[in-house]
């Protein structure tokens, strides 16, 4: 489709396209700039935009709650932990789905997906229980193992997904070089998968920090992370406009640019491969 | 060394049977061509003896020893696959180093044996290159590249040639013949290309639907095909096999006439036809002609350039030496 | 396509994801079944190693006939649906845009995608706070400026302020996969058809649409599944007041508010069997997929 357009319709696309952009992308340019305001500005009537004493003040007063950093590590250990628990778990599962298939691989894909989709709130009780039960309620590594589980479908299905696309013949072919099941997966496979794992691990670590059921209602004093940390400001702290800001905008950062650096992945990981 | 015994091996992929139990032997040294149309169980068959799958009942065994349940990392095979199945995240000096580098021979044994390689398949200016950054052709010399170095007891060639074009067929043809020459190692090649087969084989194997039809040189299985099916099979253009009147002439249900042993006359001869479609080739003309006498039209070859018109009437005559005969069955009177 | 050695390893090698996910499946599942049928109100003396008196199908008639169920389930299909309209119809329109040529495409594709990335505790209370407060919200400063009389966002209109806050969070999500699914768009099609001379608006009925109908199915079935499992939109912002109350909500509330554990239960029950006629029909579409 390589053809000359006019330079007035891609005016007029850009024009529209930026206006909706910037439309949709508002509400968190505005947290992001409500951030940088003082209290009293973050609520003058008119609203003030770009003109006001930019402060860093919000966020050292988000960072001195002596709780925060806490917050954070908890997040980053939840994110991450369960991210990294998941792909090594799912690797070798994926290895064998994408390579050695038998009949039954197809239903145990849609087996685990089917997992995904219990309502998590079906059985909010009993995991609650056995959390006390293992005496692990409002730890990090319970919510480790959980949000493992919930998104281990997600990674077992992009892994494979992405695995499916190397051809069975360059792995044969190391298997004629001489190469062992182990050198095959660590010289030929996982070097040839590094794109595909490292958007695996991007997305699911997105999915796990923005989680917001099993961290609200598993967690209280200890394990809290970042959701939790953000919903505490939904009563009467949410008046403060400018410091709600600043915990939003430190909430939020780190995962936009994930985000965005994952956005080509992420069809497929949410679309379990349907969508390419 | 590379002398392979097939025993009553066969190859079932759940509850059908791709190749039913067959024996075979390749001897050392011998390029031996397995060929035939697609889906005959050729590949399945190379891929049996690499190891690659396993039989479902019989036994392999590879210069005396007993090789069924080897892995394939174990058999000292090489392979050269159709896709080439280069490693695309290393370079062609890596590609052609990793077999060497999995038998954990020393760094300058490795360097010394990947240098000559790269020098006889004229690589050695790209040997920091990724496989990406190289044409068909030269993907297929590091394919056969990764294959020489570790000095295989035999050579597994999975349609090397089918990706490239025409022209680099031809070359490639040769090349992996000379090697065969100058290295003397068994090789075994899958193709369904009649020519290659031909062309490259010291024995050729006949497959058809997991079947070995006929084992033999090129010129035995031109000169004397077993049955129809390599009758037709085996030889460009094909041979024309007729039904009817004229077979019985002969005591059999189906005569074979090769389109280069039919002379053409304007005057007399056995069968009265009509010139449908011309191909000249220069060194060849063919003409496909109707005959009153069979329900499809004969190919004819004639030497050098002949016209004959479109619609022209000409008498053919077989040369009856090379007639041959098969009965009800399809196989050789 | 493989060797009795690698089959056995590729066993091995399933077991951990396989038996982890069955545990995670059945344990809880088998749990939440019992109780449903069970009186189980711990902060009246019940508890499990006294024993739980078998009540039946009680608890299951008991969630439906209460006065809170219809409403909840209504709640939960108006915000469900409308989330869907919403988000396919804008998720389409904006997909075409994107695909047109234009300058900066790159970044406006990383505006759109942006809000996908907040985490739904965030985007409540921005929208909460920031936006629809009566008095310091933008919105009320924007009704203001035109002279009219601020919403009461999350009282008096509670429901859309809800659907709007999750539509902003699916939006991206929409118009992500639609997009992908255009640009896949065999371009020759396209252009056959501008020659055939077909106008712009009959293309997009008959080839682009029908080229985007399994991308739009599957995008159904996946909101679906998440929005009819909204949590902390709801929690953060009013809690379950003023007819806000979805399902899941109320399941929440009956387990770990009134700690009414087997009348919760039943709900789950409810809940699990509701999402799972919609993923039969996902599982479909991604398994039609598998063997292509």
């Amino acid at each position: 489709m390589a053809r000359a357009v006019t330079n007035q319709r891609k005016a007029m696309n850009t024009f529209f396209a930026w206006a909706l952009g910037l439309l949709i992308f508002f509400p968190i340019l505005w947290t992001i700039l409500t951030s940088f305001k003082t209290e009293a500005q973050a609520i003058s009537d008119p609203p003030i935009f770009f003109f006001f004493d930019w402060t860093l003040e919000n966020y050292k007063a988000v960072l001195e709650r002596s709780d925060y950093a806490k917050f954070l590590w908890n997040s980053i250990f939840i994110a991450g932990g369960s991210t990294l628990l998941g792909i090594i778990i799912a690797v070798p599962a994926a290895w064998s789905m994408a390579f050695v298939p038998s009949k039954r691989t197809k239903d145990i894909l849609l087996w685990m997906l089917s997992t995904k989709m219990l309502p998590a709130v079906g059985v909010l009780y009993p995991i609650y229980l056995i959390c006390i039960e293992l005496g692990v309620l409002d730890s990090r590594i319970a919510l480790v193992f959980i949000l493992m589980l919930i998104n281990l479908p997600i990674i077992v299905w992009m892994l494979y997904t992405y695995f499916k696309e190397i051809p069975v013949d360059i792995l044969e072919a190391a298997r004629m070089d001489g190469a062992s099941l182990r050198d095959e997966i660590i010289h030929v496979l996982t070097p040839m998968a590094i794109p595909g794992i490292a958007s695996t691990v991007l997305l699911n670590v997105i999915l796990a920090w923005n989680e917001a059921f099993w961290t609200l209602n598993l967690t209280a004093a200890d394990a809290a992370p970042l959701t939790a940390f953000i919903a505490s400001y939904s009563s009467p702290e949410g008046l403060f406009f400018a410091k709600l800001s600043a915990a939003s905008t430190m909430a939020i950062a780190p995962i936009l640019i994930m985000g965005w650096f994952s956005q080509k992945q992420l069809v497929r990981g949410l679309t379990f491969g349907a969508v390419k | 060394m590379g002398r392979f015994v097939l025993d009553k091996v066969s190859k079932s992929f759940g509850d059908a049977q791709v190749i039913p139990p067959l024996d075979l032997t390749i001897e050392d040294g011998e390029f031996t061509v397995f060929v035939g149309p697609s889906g005959c169980g050729k590949s399945t068959l190379l891929r049996l003896i690499a190891g690659l799958e396993d039989v479902t009942s019989g036994t392999v065994n590879i210069d005396g020893k007993e090789m069924t349940d080897v892995p394939p990392a174990k058999r000292g095979l090489s392979m050269v696959f159709q896709s080439y199945a280069l490693y695309p995240h290393m370079s062609v000096r890596k590609n052609i180093a990793f077999p060497l580098r999995m038998a954990k021979m020393d760094k300058a044994e490795i360097k010394k044996r990947v240098e000559d390689a790269a020098s006889v398949l004229n690589l050695t200016d790209y040997l920091d290159r990724r496989p990406g950054q190289l044409s068909g052709g030269q993907r297929q010399r590091v394919a056969i590249g990764r294959a020489i170095v570790r000095e295989p007891s035999a050579f597994l060639f999975d349609e090397p040639l089918s990706n490239l074009d025409a022209a680099l067929r031809v070359g490639m043809r040769l090349e992996i013949s000379e090697m065969h020459k100058r290295l003397a190692t068994t090789m075994i090649y899958v193709t369904h290309d009649q020519v290659e087969a031909m062309t490259m084989a010291d024995k050729i194997v006949v497959l058809q639907a997991g079947v070995i039809e006929q084992v033999g040189s090129p010129l035995e299985l031109y000169r004397s095909p077993r049955n129809t099916f390599v009758a037709g099979f085996i030889g460009s253009p094909k041979m024309n096999l007729l039904k009817g009147a004229e077979a019985e002439k002969h005591g059999a249900t189906t005569i074979g006439i090769r389109p280069e042993h039919i002379s053409i006359s304007h005057e007399s001869g056995m069968w009265e036809g009509v010139v449908g479609v011309s191909e000249h080739l220069g060194s060849d003309s063919f003409f496909h002609v109707q005959c009153d006498a069979f329900e499809h039209p004969l190919t004819v070859r004639a030497t050098g350039e002949v016209e004959l018109n479109y619609g022209a009437k000409i008498f053919l005559t077989p040369d009856l030496a090379h007639l041959h005969k098969f009965d009800a069955d399809g196989l050789r009177l | 396509m493989a060797t009795q050695h690698s089959r056995s390893a590729a066993c091995m090698m399933m077991a951990p994801a396989v038996v982890l996910l069955l545990g995670w499946m059945l344990v809880p599942l088998i749990m939440t079944l019992f109780f449903s049928f069970k009186k189980y109100l711990p902060l009246r003396g019940d508890s499990l190693s006294d024993g739980l008196e078998w009540v039946g199908f009680l608890n299951y008639e008991r969630f439906i006939s209460s006065g809170s169920f219809w409403p909840s389930v209504q709640t939960t299909l108006i915000i469900v649906l409308s989330v869907l309209i919403i988000t396919v119809t804008l998720g389409v329109l904006l997909a075409l845009l994107l695909d047109q040529p234009m300058w900066g495409q790159g970044v406006v594709r990383i505006l759109v995608i942006a809000p996908f990335f907040v985490m739904p505790t965030v985007s409540a209370l921005v929208w909460k706070n920031m936006f629809m407060d009566p008095i310091n919200g933008i919105l009320a400063h924007l009704w203001k400026f035109f002279g009219a009389e601020p919403v009461l966002w999350l009282s008096e209109a509670s429901l859309p302020s809800i659907i709007i806050i999750v539509s902003w969070q699916w939006l991206p999500f929409a118009t992500l996969i639609l997009l992908t699914a255009i640009q896949s768009l065999d371009s020759e099609q396209l252009e056959a058809s501008e020659i055939d001379g077909a106008p712009k608006l009959k293309r997009f009925w008959h080839i682009i649409l029908p080229h985007l109908s399994r991308s739009i199915t599957i995008v159904i079935l996946i909101q679906t599944i998440f929005v009819l499992a909204v949590f902390a939109e709801i929690f953060v912002t009013t809690g379950g007041a003023f007819g806000t109350k979805t399902l899941t909500y109320l399941i929440f509330q009956r387990v770990l508010d009134s700690q009414n554990i087997g009348l919760g239960s039943a709900g789950g029950v409810y809940a699990i069997i509701l999402a799972n006629i919609v993923a039969i029909f996902l599982m479909r579409i991604v398994g039609k997929n598998l063997d292509a």
